[in-house]
């Protein structure tokens, strides 16, 4: 089996990269058609949050991978730190604008899913204003990326910011567990059978979960991939410019 | 169509959202990739061409 470390090499990555990326995309097509086609129209509503409860198909999987999204970029920026391997720096680049969307897909959707049946679109608890922190990291990683013209550097500072964001990354993870006030609830998923959604609401969840998995695999190869080719670019216009 | 009665603003506008959000954000990435694909294709074409 070829070692991990051989994908540090950018046209090896790009290669293997090609080589999935077709088969990544059109599993998580599948999947996110299928669960969100069960989940909508084919299970039926909750005895006390009635239809409202269709919104978590989108709501859990969004939540689930704003979170590991960051977790991601974290290990992809330790590696950076320590290894200094250049596709792990680009990935957990590549992977920012996937998990802000994903954050802001969460969030949006618990304040339309809060306002019936909490009574308020917004409220100060642990785990929203965690996820909205969250979502402040992710835009603040974005634009020092941006805002950085030596690409080296700006993979140390952002890898700084993202071992710093990691808290926020857990507290919006586990604020629940060890914050007993606020209005959201605990794990909607769990291995604790009393705890977790009945099957009928499960399986489809878990189809989505898949698809969001999924759509967030191929985009992040994906975008490494277009920043890999836009570092070269880079380098190729500045060895033209000086020779 | 399902009956989602008084919530149904709520899931509909959940899932056009999301929907809207994910498909611009695939058709962002996708249409970068291209142009990036093809812009390193030329400049590297280009060094080449002058050594």
């Amino acid at each position: 089996m070829a070692s991990l470390w051989e994908y540090a090499n950018p046209r090896k990555f790009i290669a293997t990269s090609d080589r999935v990326l077709p088969w990544v995309g059109t599993m998580a097509v599948f999947c996110l058609v299928v669960g969100l086609v069960w989940g909508f129209f084919f299970t039926p509503e909750d005895y006390r949050q009635g239809a409202s409860v269709k919104i978590i198909y989108l709501h859990v999987p969004a939540a689930l991978m704003a979170i590991n999204a960051w977790l991601m970029m974290l290990v992809a920026s330790l590696v950076w730190i320590v290894r200094r391997h250049h596709v792990s720096a680009l990935a957990a680049r590549a992977a920012a604008p996937v998990g802000a969307v994903m954050t802001i897909i969460a969030l949006a959707t618990g304040a339309l899913w809060g306002q019936p049946i909490w009574g308020t679109w917004w409220v100060w608890d642990p785990r929203l204003t965690s996820f909205l922190i969250l979502l402040l990291f992710y835009l603040g990683y974005i634009a020092l990326w941006a805002a950085i013209e030596n690409d080296d550097t700006a993979a140390d500072l952002t890898s700084v910011l993202c071992l710093v964001g990691s808290v926020f990354a857990l507290l919006s993870r586990y604020a629940v567990l060890f914050w007993n006030q606020g209005l959201h609830q605990g794990a909607s998923l769990s291995l604790d059978k009393k705890e977790n959604v009945d099957n009928v609401f499960y399986l489809p969840l878990l189809v989505c979960i898949a698809g969001f998995v999924l759509l967030f695999v191929a985009l992040v190869l994906l975008r490494t991939q277009t920043e890999i080719r836009a570092r070269r670019m880079r380098a190729l216009l500045a060895r033209e410019r000086m020779g | 169509m399902p009956e989602l009665g008084k919530y149904a603003v709520a899931v509909l506008s959940s899932y056009g959202i999301s929907v809207a959000l994910l498909t611009v954000l695939c058709a962002l990435s996708v249409m970068r990739a291209r142009r990036m694909r093809r812009d390193l294709a030329q400049i590297e074409g280009r060094v080449r061409r002058n050594g």
